[in-house]
């Protein structure tokens, strides 16, 4: 990040630096509003020593786009260049943070989970930073999302959720789906249950919110326990191509199946060896 | 006649006097023997690319075998159910019959997960297989006289085919199939007049109603796979009766067929055959996961996924909807519904009867009407090629855009800009396609034609005195000269006249024309193979070059010679290993 | 460089005769045919080791398949199904055995039956004659005379009373075969036009049934709804709607309920009041073939349809943006009821789900 700042201010010299400036405005426009959005009001207290290591790693690594105090910059065009961050909330730093969205590598449509540049403390500070600008969702803490005392019934009844409120967009077995204009829900592979809980919670990007008074806490709790226990769960009918429907159905039926066939048909059909040197194909 | 058959199989098997009885004893009742001489050595000629139809064959015969066991335990019932089986995920959720049947046979029957997803694979393989199939007689001109009749079964088995896989993949009433189902019904509704007629009558009353399952299983069981076996009957009497093509070599003429007798070599391949396909289909059921419907859940009309397709086959025609611009039109108090109407009900329609038409499409340009036993190669009717190649292209254009969204996810693509370029390509590629095709075939006929007046590429490089490099050329077989040259020529009628002989109008004139127009654009850039004369000349003409001096050595003759490739005396230009000549202890092959 | 037309016993077309095609497509232009090549024997045919070890390598081929049936037949009852399936590496061991063992008995069996045509059974081509498809010419007149005697006999020419009261009775038949379909399902009464939905039904959540109040609902939040009547009982302790009914409901009345800012909204005139403080409720099912759609994106306001990708933006008036559909997505007009709880002011104002004939 701090390359990236670095670049990116002495760019602003140079003659292309209107142009970048424009290009991460444009695309940050749509990111802006996922921190934007507020969320509940409900600010966790955190020790001020906390805090102010947060607020120092803010300025070095994530000032630059959102400002010295979070405020949010707005391009000179009026676009926004990185959005302001009061209200946003604890569970969003931790969510976009923690998950590497955040900071962004490079422009684009929509943030990319990656690899996380933070260490927990230093997220743990950085969220408690943003936190103290306004109140907003909090870090679920683990016994919100702990999953390890779901029972059967409780996981069948997160099943129905995730099919009502999540399939449309992560598709099924929560291998992703793709969103206009080159966006994506993304795969929940490897996603922990406490990036999940905060997604549904704070609404990440294109996101909708799903706020703790619609679908309970609970509730939240028992879809990811079925998405956790659906990607655990074996193959039983062998590798599963995916898990992304016919598409890739089809495509094993031609390349592995009509192949194989047609590559034993010219097999049966070729002549065998001849004796005799020089014979004719 | 009995005592005839008696006679040969005790002859044929001699010390096999129980089966000999036997055969007599059957025959007595039946007089099978004059069927059996004829049929029991019957021919069929040798090609990978002849086996694909068996494909589809073999796999259909897989599909009856397991769908008769997945219907020993399968309810096509919609009466809602609490599940309560071995799945736990979906342990206490609401479901119809049909579903939990479904589960049950994948979680508490013993190979009833693996008999699904052969079954599964198995018509997805059985609709692959015929497309190719089908592909393979349209190229190598395998549907004209006497076939037409068989192309036109062909097409309807294929038709029929993809219908059947849509009723078998909709009865699970898993949340994909009943979106299938629910966008059939979309389907239905958009037919002008009719459709909301036509919906409630197959559902019973309103989408989902509690009708449609039982309803499709009974197409699904009985009904298609009835008509389907009738068809594939036919096909098979007919393929007997006019025996199998072949391709033209020596030897091999419009007049006969070249092969292996049915008993025993054929048999044993085609038999054989018939146990891989089903061996292939049972690794890949047992390997890879087909159709997991306990992970979709049940259906509810409330619910959707993504990633949302039809199988493959059903692609194309929902490649075209998702391509479709949005037009409806409303008139007088009615709807017409264009976006749906048109891409879904009335293009598969008009795509399916001109595949119905082609060889009659073909006849008619052509004006051929003579019988055709052996194959072309498909250079050799470029314009076929490229009009099915254009098909294909036309077809891919489509089933790509049937899986718009997860080419936008796995290429990090704008789904939109996807879709814009699909509306476009869908025009422009088979125009592109045929004619990129035919001149590829154009180019591969005067390939062609070159080997055979100048011979093929030697592979010797000679080098010349003042360091020019060339490589020889030598003459190809007789037998390949033959094979390349076994086809027909073309000739192109004069265009008619406006007036018949008699100075009278004539009448048929303007549909002769567009006839001859057709015919001149679906011949007029064929290369020619070449002629006996043209042949004789190019002969000559190596030969020429050849005369060979007394001390041996051949070189250029006095006329074409320049004097400038003197090596040692002697003219080297390269004919020492043109193949004419002994090399044994040339000192220049040492090495190789 | 001679032809293999060997007479087959039995089989007299198999033997070289003069040619039967009409018109023979190829004939030897420029080149005379060679003849098929002689018959080139494999070392099989030649070399008794080779036939020895052709025939062993088949057998062994055979006695594998044997060995993975009877290893299908050993999976079939070692590994479990059911409510704990026995798992290997994360497969489901049942399904992974049978099928390997299943697959690899039958394609020995196919590999090897192969493999003894190729190598030990007479490769030696034979030649069979073609003949013409149609029927000779005597044929044909035969059957044409045979039809004329038939036809003749029956007299049918000769009484058209009779030939036009049987294809009059044989058509009306179809009569009968058609009305008897009539029952296949009850004629559109208009049902489609309208749904459960009425004036003051509650919004609910889905799946719960949880009514909702304005406050609960976010900026940026979706909310996948039903009416509120498919989580109500009847007085006798029933569900008023279950099983296929249920379905038959939900599938008009399913909603999406979705909260923008107010100012980002631009109602269509005569919808200012059918939204809360920029809570707008709309229908879930996609006015191009019906699929549910609530692939919401809370900053575009756009809607995307998972099945055919057309987009609905939400924050004017559900207007088709993209894609294939040619209807804006019917909105639900919404109100607060005198507990606080979001309802409906009134069943849709137009019919919901894919155009029809008979929609207008």
């Amino acid at each position: 990040m701090r390359l990236l700042s670095a670049r990116l201010s002495a760019r602003r010299r140079s003659p292309f630096a209107g142009l970048v400036v424009l290009l991460l405005g444009l695309v940050l426009t749509g990111g802006a509003f996922a921190l934007f959005s507020p969320a509940q009001a409900e600010s966790g207290q955190a020790d001020q020593s906390t805090v102010a290591q947060g607020r120092t790693l803010f300025l070095v690594g994530c000032a630059s786009c959102h400002g010295k105090n979070g405020e949010g910059i707005v391009t000179e065009r009026g676009t926004q260049y990185g959005p302001p961050l009061a209200g946003v909330g604890a569970a969003s730093v931790d969510f976009q943070v923690g998950t590497g969205r955040m900071p962004l590598a490079r422009p684009g449509v929509q943030a990319e989970r990656k690899k996380v540049l933070y260490n927990p403390d230093e997220i743990k500070a950085l969220a408690a930073y943003v936190a103290s600008l306004g109140p907003g969702p909090s870090i679920p803490t683990a016994s919100q999302y702990s999953i390890s005392g779901t029972d059967s019934e409780a996981v069948a009844r997160g099943g129905q959720f995730w099919r009502t409120n999540c399939t449309a967009c992560h598709n099924f077995a929560a291998a992703g789906g793709a969103l206009p204009g080159g966006k994506y829900a993304p795969s929940l592979s490897g996603v922990t249950p406490k990036h999940m809980y905060e997604a549904m919670l704070t609404g990440p990007q294109q996101m909708p919110v799903f706020s703790d008074q619609v679908v309970k806490p609970s509730e939240k709790r028992d879809i990811i326990a079925y998405v956790k226990r659906l990607q655990s769960a074996p193959n039983y009918g062998g590798n599963a191509l995916g898990s992304m429907g016919p598409v890739t159905e089809g495509m094993a039926a031609w390349i592995v199946g009509i192949g194989a066939c047609v590559a034993f048909a010219v097999w049966i059909a070729s002549h065998s060896v001849r004796s005799k040197k020089g014979a004719k194909a | 006649m009995s005592t005839t058959t008696n006679g040969r199989t005790a002859a044929k098997a001699p010390g096999n006097d129980k089966l000999a009885e036997a055969a007599t004893w059957l025959d007595d009742r039946v007089g099978l023997a004059t069927l059996a001489k004829k049929q029991i050595r019957k021919v069929f000629p040798d090609h990978w690319s002849f086996m694909l139809g068996e494909i589809a064959l073999w796999s259909f015969v897989v599909l009856l075998l397991t769908g008769t066991f997945l219907t020993l335990w399968f309810k096509p019932s919609m009466t809602e159910v609490t599940y309560n089986g071995s799945y736990d995920l979906l342990r206490g959720v609401k479901m119809s019959e049909a579903y939990e049947s479904a589960l049950h046979l994948s979680f508490d029957v013993r190979g009833g997960l693996l008999m699904r997803q052969i079954h599964h694979w198995a018509a997805n393989l059985f609709i692959a297989a015929m497309l190719v199939h089908l592909m393979r007689i349209f190229l190598t001109g395998a549907f004209r006289k006497p076939r037409e009749l068989n192309w036109v079964i062909g097409s309807l088995l294929l038709l029929l085919g993809t219908l059947e896989g849509f009723t078998g993949y909709s009865l699970p009433d898993d949340l994909l199939s009943g979106t299938g189902i629910r966008a059939a019904d979309g389907f239905m509704l958009a037919v002008p007049v009719v459709g909301t007629y036509v919906s409630f009558f197959l559902f019973g009353g309103q989408f989902p109603g509690d009708d449609i399952i039982p309803r499709l299983f009974t197409a699904h069981i009985l009904l298609l796979p009835g008509i389907l076996l009738a068809l594939i009957g036919a096909h098979m009497l007919l393929l007997v009766f006019h025996k199998h093509t072949q391709w033209p070599g020596p030897g091999r003429t419009n007049d006969n067929v070249v092969g292996y007798p049915l008993l025993p070599v054929y048999t044993a391949k085609a038999g054989g055959f018939f146990f891989i396909v089903f061996g292939a289909t049972a690794l890949m059921g047992g390997l890879f996961t087909i159709n997991p419907v306990w992970k979709f859940g049940p259906y509810d009309p409330s619910q959707v996924t993504a990633g949302s397709q039809p199988d493959w086959y059903m692609g194309w025609p929902d490649g075209a909807l998702r391509i479709m611009p949005n037009w409806e039109t409303h008139l007088w108090g009615f709807t017409l519904s264009w976006n749906v109407f048109l891409p879904i009900i009335v293009l598969p329609g008009v795509v399916f009867t001109a595949v119905l038409l082609l060889p009659f499409l073909e006849a008619w340009i052509t004006g051929d009407k003579r019988e055709h036993h052996l194959l072309q190669r498909p250079r050799n009717a470029p314009s076929r090629t490229a009009l099915l190649v254009a098909l294909m292209t036309f077809y891919g254009i489509l089933w790509e855009a049937s899986g718009n969204d997860l080419i936008a996810t796995h290429f990090h693509l704008n789904l939109n800009y996807i879709t814009y370029f699909n509306r476009i390509m869908v025009f422009v590629g088979p125009v592109l396609a045929f004619i990129i095709t035919r001149r590829w075939c154009i180019s591969l006929q005067r390939a062609d034609r070159d080997r055979l007046l100048h011979g093929y590429e030697s592979g010797i490089i000679m080098r010349s005195p003042e360091g020019a490099y060339a490589e020889k050329h030598l003459p190809i077989s007789v037998d390949e000269a033959y094979t390349l040259t076994a086809r027909d020529r073309v000739e192109l009628p004069p265009p008619p006249g406006e007036v018949d002989s008699n100075g009278v109008a004539n009448r048929k004139a303007r549909g002769e024309g567009l006839r001859w127009r057709v015919r001149n654009f679906w011949f007029s850039h064929d290369i020619e193979k070449p002629t006996r004369t043209e042949l004789e000349e190019a002969h000559h003409h190596a030969e020429h070059e050849l005369s060979v001096r007394d001390d041996g050595h051949q070189h250029l003759t006095e006329s074409g010679y320049t004097g400038d490739y003197e090596l040692d005396g002697t003219p080297a230009d390269g004919h020492q290993f043109d193949g004419r000549h002994d090399i044994s202890g040339d000192e220049l092959r040492k090495g190789h | 460089m001679t032809t293999h037309q060997e007479p087959e016993p039995g089989n007299d077309e198999a033997v070289a005769t003069t040619a039967h095609g009409t018109t023979p497509a190829v004939v030897g232009d420029p080149i005379a045919d060679p003849g098929l090549p002689p018959h080139e024997p494999r070392p099989t045919d030649v070399d008794p080791h080779a036939e020895r070890r052709a025939e062993r390598q088949v057998a062994t081929l055979f006695g594998l398949s044997t060995l993975f049936a009877i290893l299908f037949v050993v999976s079939y009852f070692v590994f479990d199904v059911g409510k704990n399936p026995t798992v290997i590496a994360g497969y489901g061991a049942s399904n992974v055995a049978l099928g390997v063992t299943l697959g690899l008995a039958l394609l020995l069996i196919g590999i090897g039956a192969i493999q003894w045509a190729r190598k030990l059974m007479s490769d030696v081509e034979i030649v069979e004659m073609r003949h013409p498809a149609s029927s000779s010419e005597q044929d044909r007149a035969d059957a044409v005379a045979a039809l004329d005697q038939g036809i003749s006999d029956s007299g049918i020419a000769r009484r058209p009373l009779l030939r036009n009261s049987l294809i009059g009775a044989l058509a009306a038949l179809g009569l009968p075969a058609v009305v008897a379909l009539r029952d296949l399902g009850p004629l559109p009464r208009g049902d489609l036009a309208v749904t459960v939905w009425k004036k003051g039904m509650r919004l609910v959540n889905d799946v719960a049934g949880t009514p909702i109040k304005p406050s609960d609902v976010e900026i940026g939040q979706l909310i996948n709804g039903e009416p509120a009547v498919f989580f109500e009982d009847k007085p006798n302790g029933e569900p008023k709607f279950e099983g296929t009914r249920l379905n038959d409901a939900k599938t008009k009345a399913a909603i999406i309920i979705v909260r923008m800012k107010p100012e980002d909204i631009t109602p269509p005139k005569g919808r200012e009041n059918w939204g809360v403080e920029g809570i707008l409720c709309y229908s879930k099912i996609c006015t191009h073939v019906g699929c549910p759609i609530s692939l919401w994106e809370q900053q575009t306001h756009h809607l995307l349809c998972p099945c055919h990708q057309s987009t609905f933006d939400l924050a004017d008036g559900g207007k088709v943006i993209f894609g294939p559909a040619a209807r804006s997505l019917p909105q639900l007009p919404i109100m607060v009821d005198s507990e606080g709880y979001l309802v409906a002011q009134s069943d849709f104002t137009e019919p919901v789900g894919p155009s029809y004939w008979e929609r207008g």
